[in-house]
């Protein structure tokens, strides 16, 4: 294990001296209390501002604790408190695409299945609340990949193969996650059930940062086109509600 | 053009809301403003009716314009509202002559005590114990302290309706001609009404000393009203339902048997009991559950439960041991069970089975043992055990057992509490894919009436199952904790020793 960082040690008590202090401070008065040469202290100070976790007065050039650490403890979302956001754009989303909607998050660290609306076909089939999604092989998966949390869009290790057209190599993985990225969601053609397809986008929380996906599931041909590809008004009715649950989480927590 | 839409009207305790529906029962525009609770005294719950009557005018514009569409799109309005809450009005001027008493207000306990010896006679005819939670008591409150109105109520100049009422009189005119009646569900819980013949009933008028010239018309939940003027010129208004009767015709609960329960601050679960009263003997309320224009009244039994969401909210602002209220899922199951610990939360009294308001909460089996864990969920087991004890009570009283219970409301988006429910009624918990049942009760009311829709079974086709939650817990253990929740309510009785004062 590699030791300390200095910069990152420097800026922690930065961070540190700032929120503990009852007005916001100088360059000087911080170089002076931690000892640190000015130059060292001044860029440590405007990384530290440019990132949001602190904040430059304009008129006295004085720095406090920004807007962006604030947000930085409430980044986490509570999975129950996606699923009560959500549930009303999910039965819509169900409603419309004629499909099962799923909505994923991170779990103490497991990605896992935390809301399921049923096909509105009225046939048998069982909620899969609490179940674990397997991140190669199905879109909710890969958007929670692309963007969310863990090795963030680089997968490593042995993954499963589950049909035919799982994709279980690393690299080709990796390409994926960066289509997925710039075109905003994901989708799985039969890699994690034969004959089923799924699309899914991601849902943001406070600064933007991805918090869950959302997704419909469906039997292939009724899900993606004859040239194999997800049908458009599907995959904006998926885009449309990622973005309405993402606005919903957002200003519920303002 | 042909009418698209129909309007539904949802006027709840603590807002208002205007809501559009497609053919397909979809929710197409939806618009809401809260109105602010006024609170008197301890006890006491009002709220101003113009400004909810100023609220409506707002939003009904605002949801048409939201969908871009106009008047002649809309085929006809349906309105769902709290019930029980009383407005006292001046039919000329069309003002409020005080400010309207909501279902929750007490202020009426010790008058009612003081008729204790009348309760049977009160139960038999309009199906209620006698509890401040019906209009009646308070509709004599307003009669006794407003000065000169029950001067005024005599010679007809002041007007008595629930939400609806107040609601229908102002959309078809209000002071130029308004119509002044009220449905039939409605009237059901105001205790003034007969339950058997739908007719205002002269032994209650006199116990309670209301002026027959003051009540409205009881007419069908589905019928011709009036035609709206003003925000709604030209619309027929043609339908209204209390909202939780609303909220079972939203569900399709069409047949004897079938039941619902609504998860909000309060729970409340009805049975459809087909064309006949079933007279409880377990603390249930028989009521008017719909009638159709020309068709006899379906009836229904409700359990009421007083403190459901609410003890949720009590978690989170009078303990603060969560941010959010989703977030009790997450404590509670930091946890595999209660730890022996029971909520019972009889905050103001408990409702079904037991009305007894002198009860107050308890939490039981304290023991060092005892986190925050085991604590939050005690508080969801509650609303669990509480929905159990009223549906034992149903199953009592109809002969019936209830093999599928269909749910609605804010709570259903807590699975940890869904699964309890189906694990200790050892049935199976439904929610439907549009949890807006109440307004969707409303439409589907005003719907069939203009032909929108042509009968019950196309309502039927438009309910998909959006989840299902079937039991799975050890029978031995159900009944064992079950016991135990029992023992815990019966603490809670008796602790209002005298009184409360006026």
């Amino acid at each position: 294990m590699p030791g300390a960082i200095q910069s990152v040690e420097r800026a922690a008590a930065i961070l540190q001296l700032v929120a503990e202090s009852s007005a916001p401070l100088g360059l000087t008065d911080v170089a002076e209390s931690l000892d640190l040469a000015k130059g060292t202290t001044h860029g440590l100070l405007r990384t530290l501002a440019d990132v949001g976790f602190l904040e430059q007065d304009a008129a006295t050039g004085k720095y406090a604790i920004g807007p962006g650490l604030i947000d930085l403890s409430h980044a986490r979302v509570d999975p129950h408190d996606l699923r009560s956001h959500a549930m009303n754009w999910a039965d819509s989303l169900a409603s419309r695409s004629g499909e099962a909607v799923r909505i994923a998050t991170f779990v103490s660290g497991v990605p896992t299945i935390v809301h399921h609306v049923f096909r509105p076909d009225d046939t048998l089939q069982r909620l899969e609340i609490g179940l674990r999604v397997p991140v190669h092989a199905t879109a909710l998966g890969k958007a929670l990949l692309a963007w969310g949390g863990f090795p963030r869009g680089r997968p490593d290790g042995e993954f499963d193969r589950f049909t035919q057209h799982t994709v279980i190599n690393p690299r080709e993985l990796t390409r994926t996650l960066v289509d997925v990225r710039r075109q905003g969601w994901s989708c799985d053609v039969e890699e994690h059930h034969p004959g089923e397809a799924s699309v899914a986008a991601p849902v943001r929380g406070a600064v933007g940062r991805v918090v869950g996906a959302i997704g419909i599931t469906g039997p292939v041909d009724r899900v993606c086109d004859a040239g194999g590809r997800p049908r458009a008004h599907l995959v904006s009715q998926v885009t449309d509600t990622a973005r309405s649950v993402s606005r919903d989480l957002v200003t519920s927590r303002r | 053009m042909t009418a698209r839409y129909i309007l539904a009207v949802d006027q709840g305790t603590t807002s208002t809301r205007s809501i559009l529906f497609d053919q397909s029962a979809r929710l197409v525009a939806v618009r809401q403003l809260e109105h602010h609770q006024h609170f008197p005294r301890p006890g006491w719950v009002e709220h101003d009716a113009s400004e909810i009557w100023r609220n409506l005018c707002r939003l009904i514009p605002e949801t048409l314009h939201d969908a871009g569409i106009g008047l002649d799109s809309l085929a006809g309005v349906g309105i769902a509202n709290q019930r029980e809450t009383t407005v006292v009005w001046d039919r000329r001027t069309g003002k409020p002559v005080h400010q309207a008493i909501v279902w929750q207000d007490t202020r009426t306990s010790a008058f009612l005590e003081s008729l204790a010896d009348k309760a049977q006679s009160v139960r038999d005819i309009a199906g209620l114990p006698l509890a401040p939670y019906f209009s009646a008591s308070r509709l004599r409150w307003t009669l006794d302290h407003v000065p000169l109105a029950r001067e005024h109520a005599e010679n007809g100049q002041l007007l008595f309706g629930t939400m609806e009422t107040w609601l229908i009189w102002n959309l078809t005119g209000g002071t130029k001609g308004g119509v002044h009646v009220t449905d039939v569900t409605n009237a059901s819980r105001t205790m003034l009404m007969n339950l058997r013949t739908l007719e205002w009933d002269p032994y209650l008028l006199e116990l309670f000393n209301i002026p027959k010239a003051m009540l409205p018309e009881i007419r069908p939940s589905m019928d011709r009203y009036g035609t709206c003027t003003g925000v709604l010129e030209g619309v027929p208004l043609v339908g209204a339902l209390g909202d939780q009767q609303a909220a079972l015709f939203g569900q399709t609960c069409f047949d004897a048997g079938d039941a619902k329960c609504t998860y909000g601050t309060g729970s409340f679960v009805l049975l459809n009991t087909g064309p006949e009263v079933i007279t409880s003997s377990h603390g249930l309320i028989p009521t008017v559950a719909y009638q159709i224009s020309g068709q006899e009244p379906v009836y229904a039994l409700e359990g009421s439960i007083a403190v459901t969401g609410s003890l949720v909210q009590w978690l989170r602002d009078g303990l603060g041991l969560i941010t959010t209220a989703p977030e009790i899922e997450t404590l509670a199951s930091s946890v595999a069970d209660n730890g022996g610990c029971y909520v019972v939360p009889a905050f103001a009294g408990l409702f079904a089975p037991y009305w007894r308001s002198e009860a107050r909460g308890v939490i039981a089996g304290l023991t060092s043992y005892v986190n925050k864990g085991h604590l939050a969920r005690a508080v969801l087991e509650a609303t669990g055990w509480q929905t159990r004890e009223v549906i034992d009570a149903m199953n009592a009283d109809s002969g019936l057992t209830l093999r599928t219970l269909r749910v609605d409301g804010g709570m259903t988006a807590n699975n940890l509490l869904m699964q309890f429910i189906a694990d200790i009624l050892d049935a199976t918990v439904v929610r439907p894919m549009m949890s807006e049942t109440v307004s969707l009760g409303a439409a589907y009311a005003a719907g069939l009436v203009t032909g929108f829709w042509p009968d019950l079974a196309s309502l039927r086709r438009n309910w998909h199952r959006a989840a299902q939650w079937t039991p799975d817990m050890d029978p031995v253990r159900r009944e064992r904790e079950y016991a135990d929740w029992k023992y815990a309510v019966t603490r809670t009785f008796g602790w209002i020793r005298e009184p409360e004062p006026d």
